[in-house]
């Protein structure tokens, strides 16, 4: 019984002069939830359509199970896929399409021509026993009233259902989605979202999954690989990409809002406005460093170190997002509860914030730094104030 | 003060103003001549006469008792019956194969397209004189290939078992143009994450793959060219008109050449009319019954 590692040992892919992966190297835990994570066109899907066998890699090793799987057919390699538009056969009833990997791995030609199951001893058994096995899967996805539909006459949540239906038939090693959810609305995409969670842990398989959504990407995954421009960049712990992100792209691309980013000169340990009660904990030799701070993560206070005027308040219900110009004239947004008292625009404003949660990275590199932002005054160091 | 019209009548003039031309004009250029043909189908007249007699059915009791009638209705059913499957199965290898080209080279497939499409283009009179020339007993390339191989020439356009054929080959070559950009058409049009699923599905490439996908997504595809196809074929007349006129004794005539041999050269509307009617009903079923039977059968997304 194989269980489903998997790893990727430097793998190139070019199309002509254009290199779409430049060598990508990850190991995939037996039984993990991996996330490829990363905006259109960063190579993720290229990924994993070399993994399912359906690409060549242009150079580098793809292993399952330790197993060198270059040559190997996707059905040899026992991987299935979801795809983003679902790919039902769409001549085929829901129970046709279930039944068609089952019938493909253990019926000859012969055995899977039409009527094969009333003439032929051995083709009825097999029938049967897929029969069975169809409508398991069926009961488990909650669709065994829609068996005998075409995909057309489904919503988009069937067609997914049933699409994993078929993924999931035919028992395979791990299992590989392409942005299953992206077709699919709002609503239905947090519902699903948390089935393939369940289904995840239920069947206990490795699951490789496909998103341009850091959303999806950090509520569902183990592990998730941010790849930008054919690389990954970062692997980790969901928590792990969002408390340390290795870049300034990866820091703004991770997150509900969206980062704020503040370029400072670093030449000393001293910071220009709206830092000045602030300094670097080491002195720096980089020329100017950008200073990343989450929306979420200001504290309004009224003893806070970062003093601005508030300039626009959107009001979203659970939370606000306030616009706020600090002193120095610079502009940050903030996420402000609300359940005390709204700010108006105008109002003056103070936050502390973790120094922990304020990242530095290189001006001109965008590598994150060592490099910590402390208060000066070490009596107020880490100090999260009462909200006002 | 204007009188505006009520919404209801408004929108009715505008149907009517819309579609009202176009339905006009299908009444006196189609179904009118149709129904004029059918009416001279039972009278005898003549092109030019001052006056008719009905005769009932006599017309096409002439057309199927007459051997030299039923001789055009069989030659029509023969030649429908090769043109048609034959084009259709040869235009879908050659789509198959141009589609896999165009996979790898471009340029490649498109050169191929204009070949195979190259006879639909073309004036099929001139294109009669080409395989005129290909068919010549003497000359002709067919008879002198044939016979560096040692095999006796035949009189391909003269022999009265032979004439046939010769004409279904030209059939097949000038339909497979137009049929293969159809289905290469057809082809495009098959999401080609379909064939990443089959191929996840453990579908092998070739006659299995062919099968799960390809062919029933062609359904659509391959109805509309069944139909088209049929149509072309019953109304085969530029090659025997410019090739044998029907001969050697009748042996290609077909029935739209002889509807124009009775009516325009012998100025025998009314047996002429008689003809038009049954090509016109051979062709009618034809179209109903395959949409009547496929249509059911056919999967449209």
């Amino acid at each position: 019984m194989s269980s489903g590692r998997i790893e990727l040992k430097d793998v190139y892919r070019r199309y002509g002069a254009t290199t779409a992966l430049n060598g990508i190297s990850l190991r995939i835990a037996e039984g993990s939830f991996t996330t490829l994570l990363g905006p259109s066109g960063c190579g993720k899907s290229t990924t994993l359509r070399i993994i399912a066998g359906l690409e060549p890699q242009s150079a580098g090793q793809v292993l399952i199970d330790g197993r060198d799987v270059a040559g190997l057919r996707a059905a040899e390699r026992n991987v299935a896929m979801v795809f983003q538009s679902y790919a039902l056969y769409p001549h085929m009833t829901v129970r046709q399409n279930i039944n068609l990997p089952l019938a493909m791995r253990n019926m000859n030609v012969w055995q899977r021509l039409p009527l094969m199951d009333r003439l032929l001893a051995s083709a009825r058994d097999l029938a049967a026993a897929h029969r069975t096995k169809v409508r398991e899967i069926a009961s488990l996805l909650d669709i065994e009233t829609l068996l005998d539909r075409k995909p057309s006459q489904l919503s988009g949540g069937q067609k997914q259902r049933a699409a994993v239906a078929r993924a999931l038939v035919r028992d395979p090693v791990a299992f590989l989605l392409d942005e299953p959810l992206s077709n699919l609305d709002v609503k239905l995409r947090l519902q699903m979202r948390g089935e393939l969670v369940d289904l995840h842990q239920r069947t206990g398989r490795t699951f490789v999954y496909v998103t341009h959504d850091q959303a999806e990407a950090m509520s569902m995954s183990d592990q998730i690989a941010v790849m930008m421009d054919g690389s990954i960049v970062q692997s980790g712990t969901p928590r792990a990409i969002y408390e340390r992100p290795a870049t300034r792209e990866i820091a703004a691309f991770v997150g509900d809002h969206p980062l704020n980013l503040v370029e400072v000169p670093a030449r000393s340990r001293e910071l220009p406005e709206p830092f000045t009660s602030f300094a670097f904990d080491t002195r720096l030799t980089n020329d100017t460093v950008v200073i990343g701070l989450r929306p979420e993560v200001l504290v309004p206070a009224d003893d806070g170190l970062l003093a601005g005027r508030v300039a626009r308040i959107e009001y979203l219900g659970s939370e606000a997002v306030a616009t706020v110009v600090l002193a120095g004239d610079r502009t940050i947004r903030a996420v402000l509860p609300t359940h005390s008292v709204l700010r108006q625009p105008g109002d003056e404003i103070r936050f502390n914030f973790d120094s922990d949660h304020a990242h530095l990275f290189d001006g001109s590199t965008g590598a994150r730094l060592k490099a910590r932002l402390v208060p000066r005054s070490p009596l107020r160091a880490t100090a999260t104030g009462p909200v006002s | 003060m204007t009188y505006r019209l009520p919404p209801a009548v408004g929108e009715a003039l505008t149907n009517a103003w819309l579609v009202g031309p176009a339905t006009v004009g299908m009444l006196v250029l189609i179904f009118g001549p149709v129904l004029a043909v059918a009416v001279l189908s039972f009278t005898d007249y003549q092109l030019g006469a001052q006056g008719f007699a009905w005769i009932g059915l006599e017309n096409y009791t002439v057309l199927f008792t007459d051997p030299i009638g039923q001789r055009a209705v069989v030659n029509t059913l023969i030649y429908v019956a090769i043109v048609m499957p034959a084009s259709m199965i040869l235009a879908l290898l050659v789509a198959l194969g141009v589609h896999r080209v165009a996979s790898w080279n471009a340029t490649l497939a498109g050169v191929l397209r204009t070949a195979y499409f190259m006879p639909v283009a073309g004036t099929l009179v001139a294109m009669a004189t080409v395989w005129q020339m290909l068919m010549h007993p003497n000359v002709g390339l067919f008879n002198q290939v044939l016979g560096l191989t040692g095999v006796p020439g035949q009189e391909w356009l003269s022999d009265r078992g032979i004439v046939l054929y010769s004409l279904a080959v030209i059939g097949i070559w000038e339909t497979v143009g137009y049929n293969m950009v159809l289905f290469l058409a057809g082809l495009t049009a098959i999401p080609e994450h379909l064939y990443d699923a089959a191929e996840i599905d453990g579908v092998r490439p070739g006659w299995d793959r062919f099968w799960t996908v390809t062919w029933p997504l062609l359904g659509p595809t391959t109805l509309f060219v069944l139909v088209v196809t049929a149509a072309r074929a019953f109304r085969v007349f530029e090659t025997v008109a410019t090739l044998t006129q029907g001969g050697p004794g009748f042996a290609s005539d077909t029935l739209v050449y002889a509807m124009y041999r009775e009516g325009f050269v012998y100025f025998k509307a009314g047996y002429a009319s008689a003809v038009t009617m049954v090509f016109f009903v051979f062709v009618l079923t034809l179209t109903l019954v395959q949409f009547g039977v496929l249509e059911r059968r056919v999967h449209y997304r």
